[in-house]
């Protein structure tokens, strides 16, 4: 179809910088395609993750021409034809080597909020009864494949580096999944606050604009469990309800 | 020793659904689990899996029920499954489904609220529990979100290069670290491998990155049994347009919601050919067949649902006629269910999200309005270690496989939806099994000259630098050179072409070379993989050389028609010395009586 000029960012012992690569396009392909064209013919230590090419798995996250996308379901045809493709590491993640980065800070965050604790089951095998129109917006969180291209974009870690302060957009949707799951009963809405930090998202919805799986993140996820926090510490008649509560 | 060593009761290699399932149960029985794996936690293959996971919960229909998922099991695995495993999967599937419903799956709903199921090829009843088109991820994920709370130790990218022995027994791996390229060494006592399939030696796969078939390899080499490795499953709906998605998974949901078939004819083509040993399930004409679809239960299945590897040839022999589609597939319709239904977009789009986003984002095919051209696609493998029905331990004390790289449940074709259950349902045996084998033997000391040698194995690539060849250069033939000759079609000749192949593979894998650091190098991954991916290339082509018959997803276009004689028997390969590979045909255990009775009587 065309050659197509590539800048990728390589991580080196001498310095890093970006480094070209020219790539035959042919029909269809997507970055990660020429990415891989590149490992085989060119750069057989061009590091990159990747593991289904169908954008179920969020592996290929990066940053191309500036925006964080998955590789995989980024069209070479839908790329400027009259400048290079630049690829870049995701930004808010320290940089293992070349576009991969250290992303194990996500699995820590999760790891610290509170597990599913389901009621006692509904049924006397032990199975339980729920409708699907109370399971649709849970549905939706969990459609998330991980691929943190939200925690990337998100300008609490992003710009102002509150990584241990604020849990990031993934973990207020895996939250909220937990909180509105209908059979769930633990209470998560002190940790929100205490430990996520869910204060910091001041709701401009970077995340929602860059989520492949097109969950809305700040509108479904964040600002209901806003909500919920303001509701238990704020609203003024439950705080009266929780001093009493106290009391007992 | 020199290298970083961890100590662990049971190790885990690989973090799919029957790895992870396996870990969570070992760890609940008290014993230490380490869980090993070359990607990210929950990136696995699993999370491809599209359409369910096969259960006889009775939910939509019941008159299911163990014993009818056992028959279809059997059926369409042309009765080489191994029927331990058929029974145990058919009778356990419904708790291990419902315990995930306890660990927060969502799965979608019936009416009363109870998990929805669907129809699927093969099987009799709606069976399938499911969320949309993305049960995988759900089952991957709820697994995940579960074992991080288990006291399970997971080491993510890190890749298992061999398995060390003491004697007879399985002693731990040998591994490095991706990330730095570090030499590490797990010490266990029982060791699970759980590393899926291999459609990644084929050019045209659904499979992942990781399904490189690593764990069979590494299981054979440390001198485990295959069996059915002849075996394999290419699923009928693959994309094959643009050629950079082709292969990738188009679910059988699809049909199992109204999708048909056509040739470039607008024919219906699966009509043309139903094969005695499904003529009575199946429906008499397209009426009936979308009935069926429709949840109608006096109605027979549509030809579409046919098992995959019928459906799979059908579309070859279209293709091959000249009847097929513009890219050399043939046309999957769903868009014509707008004659039938009111809101029919609408309802695609909620019923097969990911189908419709794939078709959109990478096809730029609106699959409400259009249809989709679809092709064979390599997608499973049925054989695979060779391992005891109940416990899952392999021909090797300590060292136990289970889900896709272990053989038996779905003998020569599996059903769609059957792999996801038989992750849980073995996955579970496995860790039950490997924790109490672990509590039962200790004493465990590593070789070191073992690892010293597989030290200086692994670094070779780097010695040879530039000088040696490219293995992404070696990988890609290898994947066209299966293709060609080891596929869905296959012959004497092209079989005996393609072992040669191999050979010369085999030569050529010891001589490449990468270049660059340990740290993060997919080229000298590569060089590594490589190896695995040719040993289980040639336990394939050797198995499919040996069984000169056809059945199921093993066809042989020069024996043509299933043999008597190869029913009784399953190809088994086991190292011998050196290179050489020892081939048998281990004759099959005769069916229980009582479980015959079920079968004859659901004929």
């Amino acid at each position: 179809m065309a050659i197509v000029s590539f800048k990728i960012w390589r991580t080196n012992e001498s310095g890093d910088k970006f480094q070209d690569f020219d790539v035959d396009i042919s029909e269809g392909m997507v970055v990660l395609d020429a990415v891989h064209q590149i490992q085989a013919e060119q750069a057989n230590d061009l590091a990159v993750r990747w593991n289904c090419k169908a954008g179920k798995c969020g592996s290929c996250s990066a940053e191309i021409n500036g925006h964080p996308k998955l590789m995989c379901m980024t069209r070479m045809d839908d790329m400027p034809k009259d400048k290079p493709v630049t690829i870049q590491p995701m930004k808010a993640f320290p940089v293992i080597r070349d576009l991969v980065t250290d992303v194990s800070r996500n699995y820590r965050i999760k790891k610290k909020i509170k597990k599913f604790k389901p009621r006692p089951p509904d049924a006397t095998d032990g199975t339980w009864r729920m409708h699907q129109s109370d399971i649709d917006r849970v549905q939706e969180f969990r459609k998330c494949i991980e691929c943190f291209l939200c925690q990337d974009v998100c300008h609490v870690w992003r710009e102002h580096e509150l990584h241990d302060e604020f849990a990031g957009p993934r973990h207020m949707v895996y939250t909220a999944a937990l909180e509105m799951h209908p059979l769930d009963i633990e209470d998560r809405r002190r940790d929100l606050k205490e430990k996520a930090g869910i204060g910091f998202c001041n709701i401009t919805k970077c995340c929602t604009n860059v989520c492949p799986e097109n969950i809305a993140i700040t509108d479904n996820a964040i600002i209901p469990l806003k909500e919920r926090v303001a509701d238990h510490f704020y609203d003024p008649l439950m705080r009266l309800f929780s001093i009493f509560g106290k009391k007992k | 020793m020199a290298y970083e060593t961890f100590n662990h009761d049971v190790l885990v290699i690989g973090s799919g659904g029957a790895g992870l399932r396996a870990a969570i149960e070992a760890s609940s029985q008290g014993v230490t689990v380490a869980v090993v794996c070359r990607s990210l936690l929950g990136k696995a293959h699993t999370v491809m899996a599209e359409g369910g996971v096969a259960a006889a919960l009775g939910n939509v229909d019941d008159r299911d029920g163990w014993k009818v998922h056992f028959t279809d099991t059997m059926r369409g695995g042309q009765y080489m499954n191994n029927w331990r495993m058929a029974e145990l999967h058919a009778k356990e599937a419904p708790a291990r489904v419902n315990e995930l419903e306890a660990w927060g799956a969502v799965f979608d709903r019936t009416e009363d609220g109870r998990i929805l199921q669907r129809n699927f090829g093969g099987h009799k009843y709606p069976r399938l529990a499911h969320v949309g088109d993305r049960t995988g991820l759900e089952m991957i994920r709820t697994l995940q979100d579960h074992g991080i709370h288990q006291g399970i130790d997971v080491y993510q990218e890190y890749t298992v290069v061999s398995l060390l022995k003491n004697g007879d027994k399985v002693v731990g791996a040998f591994a490095y670290d991706r990330e730095k390229g570090h030499f590490k060494i797990f010490q266990a006592k029982a060791v699970i491998v759980a590393t899926g399939g291999m459609g990644r030696i084929y050019k045209i796969s659904s499979n992942s990155w990781d399904c490189t078939g690593g764990g069979i390899s590494i299981a054979y080499h440390a001198g485990a049994e295959l069996i059915d490795m002849e075996f394999v499953q290419f699923h009928p709906t693959g994309m094959v347009w643009p050629p950079s998605v082709r292969g990738l998974l188009i679910t059988e949901g699809v049909r199992g919601e109204g999708g048909v078939l056509r040739n470039k004819d607008g024919k219906r083509f699966m009509f043309d050919d139903i094969p005695d040993l499904y003529k009575a399930q199946t429906s008499i004409d397209e009426e009936e067949g979308w009935r069926y679809t429709q949840g109608d239960k006096n109605a027979k299945r549509p030809p579409e649902l046919l098992t995959r590897d019928h459906v799979a040839r059908c579309i070859r022999r279209e293709v091959k006629a000249g009847r097929g589609s513009p890219h050399g597939g043939v046309f999957l319709d769903i868009a014509w269910i707008k004659e039938k239904l009111p809101n029919a977009a609408e309802h695609i789009k909620r019923k097969l999200p990911s189908m419709y986003h794939q078709f959109k984002e990478l096809a730029g095919v609106d699959i409400t309005k259009e249809p989709m051209e679809v092709g064979p696609t390599t997608h499973y493998i049925m054989g695979g270690v060779k391992v005891d029905a109940d416990s899952q331990m392999t021909s090797v004390p300590g060292l136990f496989a289970t889900g896709e790289c272990a053989a038996g449940l779905h003998g020569a074709n599996r059903l769609g939806g059957n792999s996801l259950s038989d992750l849980l349902v073995f996955g579970k045996r496995a860790g039950e099994y490997a924790a109490n084998y672990a509590k039962e033997n200790g004493g465990v000391r590593i070789d070191e000259a073992e690892v010293e040698r597989m030290a200086a194995w692994s670094l070779a690539p780097f010695e040879r630098g530039a000088s040696g060849e490219n293995p992404f250069e070696i990988q890609n033939q290898l994947q066209d050179m299966m293709q060609d000759l080891v596929g869905i079609v296959r012959n004497e000749s092209d079989l005996d072409v393609s072992i040669e192949k191999l050979e010369e593979f085999e030569k050529r894998a010891r001589n490449v070379g990468c270049n660059g650091n340990r740290g993060f190098n997919p080229g000298w991954h590569t060089a590594i993989e490589l190896n695995h991916m040719i040993t289980v290339a040639k336990a394939i082509a050797i198995s499919a050389k040996e069984r000169k018959e056809s059945r199921g997803g093993h066809f042989r276009e020069d024996f043509p028609d299933k043999s008597e004689d190869f029913s009784k028997v399953n190809v088994t390969l086991k190292k011998g010395s050196g290179e050489n590979i020892e081939i048998r045909k281990v004759p099959k255990t005769a069916v229980r009586e009582d479980l015959k009775q079920i079968i004859d009587e659901m004929k």
